[in-house]
């Protein structure tokens, strides 16, 4: 009498969409806080970032939308902190099902979180004349990346999430680590203006290649020459190859710190 | 009754769980025959929780093993988890979901088949006097009812084996009532029963073995009534109806029962005696027209045991 490894997925992301319906206000990081960042830095700051043959508020919207992804990261965490804290996880690991649907589940419902996020982002970005200028399959392979990047923040999430003692716990150090890492980039500002040091960390940062990337696959360059870094003139592959290094390199430390704090 | 030669339904096999340094189980063994209850009695951080969470499978032994239901929990995980329902310290229910949801979503992981996945959580609901608050977010549940909740989805699989680790901590007097006569009523059916709790009461109650652990190791094995033999005899305890006998009595009880007590204040005397001395007693008062308002033998509390076997109380331990 063992259900399905399918049902089992989709009893527990249901769950976690119930979660959702439930506290609403647990969608704000993908709902009022990018679209109040849209509206601040398009009308605060817009006026004294001159975009060369473009509008800054094209420009700014691939930069939000990289941004809000890398915080899908804090969501999985702590999802995952609560389940850990309040013994769910463990009633769930007490029943005789398939280990891996815990997690799979908790990263799918991230998703669906996040592509709640990417239509409310297009939408305000719309709003606010944010246009694709490019084919539909490069506008597509933009949107890709972007869940590729989330796949990415996904094991951070599980990660941060079994390693922390408490949900105040992880937002804090999500909030220390995560929100610089996401102005440390081009995501509002070109890097051209920064001092040297902080240029080539903004240029090497994974949200730079993402943000060029999507920039450049929805025609919202402006007519900025591209970037002399390496990593921003092959935005594209480095930013898969990004996604799939943190991938790689984060999973196995995020299921050890997982196994860890589960079987103890 | 378990016929002799059948096996425990569950068994622990010289189990042994090390953090570290610390030992937290060490060399624990222990059998549960079918349709009985044991309890594991100790204060916090005696182990018992870490007892049952290798014993579910949900953390692996450093050494030693255990069966539940025939299946080895190192070698056949899956079957154990089959074979057994936990309820675990803190009510883990999910409090965003209502009591039917809670119990639909335990059932679909189960693979419970979806038609009787609804009506299974009807009367499990119904069983647990929950089906008033059955659409209602268990965030808004009380102590009892979150108890209830839980331990219907440890249920919902009809499991012969429940482990319910301290099932009736921070619940008030009536819930504690409720939550046992629940219990009882599993046991009647035939469900096999571990339950640990720091209640000594708990354990008097409900326990039909007990054992008492602490520091990781078993210190004493018995039925509540064994235990309690063990920690020395029985005391006789006599209240006087008038104060004015008290001195008079004195003299007469010295005689019988050697280490003496006497508490002025509620007229009581107090000592160690077997049930021949209280006939002794009885005639010896009534002749000299003493009147008392009790006499008794008391038979020791399953604290005075652990105080004796452990040199501290159990409950203060735990604090």
């Amino acid at each position: 009498m063992s259900a399905s490894f399918g049902r089992q997925i989709r009893s527990l992301v249901r769950r976690n969409l119930i979660h959702i319906k439930r506290q609403p206000e647990a969608l704000t990081d993908v709902t009022i806080q990018p679209v109040m960042f849209v509206l601040l830095f398009a009308y605060v700051f817009g006026g004294s970032i001159n975009i060369p043959g473009g509008s800054y508020r094209e420009w700014l919207l691939p930069g939000i939308m990289a941004q809000t992804m890398a915080f899908s990261s804090f969501v999985v965490a702590i999802g995952l902190n609560n389940d850990l804290q309040k013994g769910i996880i463990d009633r769930f690991r007490s029943l005789p099902i398939h280990r891996p649907s815990v997690l799979l589940a908790r990263a799918i419902s991230s998703v669906m979180h996040s592509s709640i996020g990417i239509v409310v982002m297009s939408l305000t970005g719309l709003i606010v004349g944010w246009r694709i200028h490019e084919g539909v399959g490069k506008a597509l392979l933009a949107y890709l990346l972007l869940l590729l990047f989330g796949f990415a923040m996904i094991w951070i999430g599980i990660l941060v999430g079994s390693s922390m003692d408490s949900p105040e716990a992880v937002n804090g150090v999500m909030f220390a680590t995560m929100f610089p890492i996401t102005f440390l980039a081009n995501t509002f500002a070109p890097p051209e203006g920064m001092p040297t040091f902080v240029r080539v960390i903004a240029e090497w940062n994974p949200i730079s290649a993402l943000v060029q990337a999507m920039r450049e696959l929805w025609g919202n360059t402006g007519n900025f020459p591209t970037p002399e870094a390496w990593p921003l003139q092959h935005p594209v592959l480095v930013s898969i190859g990004w996604s799939v290094l943190i991938s790689v390199v984060v999973a196995p430390m995020a299921l050890r710190a997982y196994n860890r704090r589960t079987t103890n | 009754m378990t016929p002799p030669n059948a096996s425990p339904t569950i068994e622990a096999i010289d189990l042994v769980k090390t953090f570290g340094d610390m030992t937290a189980v060490d060399r624990v063994s222990f059998q549960v025959p079918t349709g009985s209850v044991l309890g594991l009695l100790g204060p916090n951080g005696a182990g018992k929780t870490t007892t049952v969470r290798m014993m579910t499978t949900l953390t692996p032994p450093t050494s030693g093993t255990g069966r539940i239901a025939g299946h080895d929990i190192i070698k056949e995980p899956a079957a154990v988890r089959r074979s057994m329902g936990l309820t675990a310290q803190s009510a883990t229910v999910d409090e965003l979901l209502t009591g039917r949801e809670n119990l639909r979503l335990i059932a679909d992981l189960y693979g419970i088949d979806k038609q009787r996945t609804r009506s299974l959580a009807d009367e499990l609901l119904e069983r647990f006097s929950l089906t008033d608050a059955a659409d209602k977010v268990a965030k808004q549940y009380s102590g009892g009812m979150r108890r209830r909740l839980d331990l219907a989805a440890s249920l919902v699989a009809a499991p012969p084996v429940l482990f319910l680790d301290e099932p009736t901590t921070g619940l008030d007097p009536r819930s504690r009532q409720e939550l046992w006569e629940v219990l009882r009523g599993l046991v009647k059916e035939g469900t096999t029963l571990l339950l640990t709790t720091q209640y000594l009461e708990e354990a008097d109650n409900l326990a039909d073995n007990v054992i008492v652990i602490d520091k990781g190791r078993i210190i004493a094995e018995g039925t509540p009534l064994q235990l309690k033999d063990r920690s020395g005899a029985a005391r006789l305890v006599v209240t006087l109806s008038r104060p004015e006998d008290i001195p008079q009595a004195h003299e007469l009880l010295k005689g019988v029962i050697p280490e003496l007590h006497l508490d002025e204040d509620v007229r009581q005397f107090s000592g160690p005696a077997d049930l021949a001395s209280i006939n002794t007693l009885a005639s010896l008062l009534a002749d000299h027209e003493i009147e008392v308002d009790d006499l008794g033998l008391k038979r020791p509390s399953l604290d005075d045991v652990f105080l004796s076997l452990t040199g501290h109380r159990a409950e203060e331990a735990a604090k």
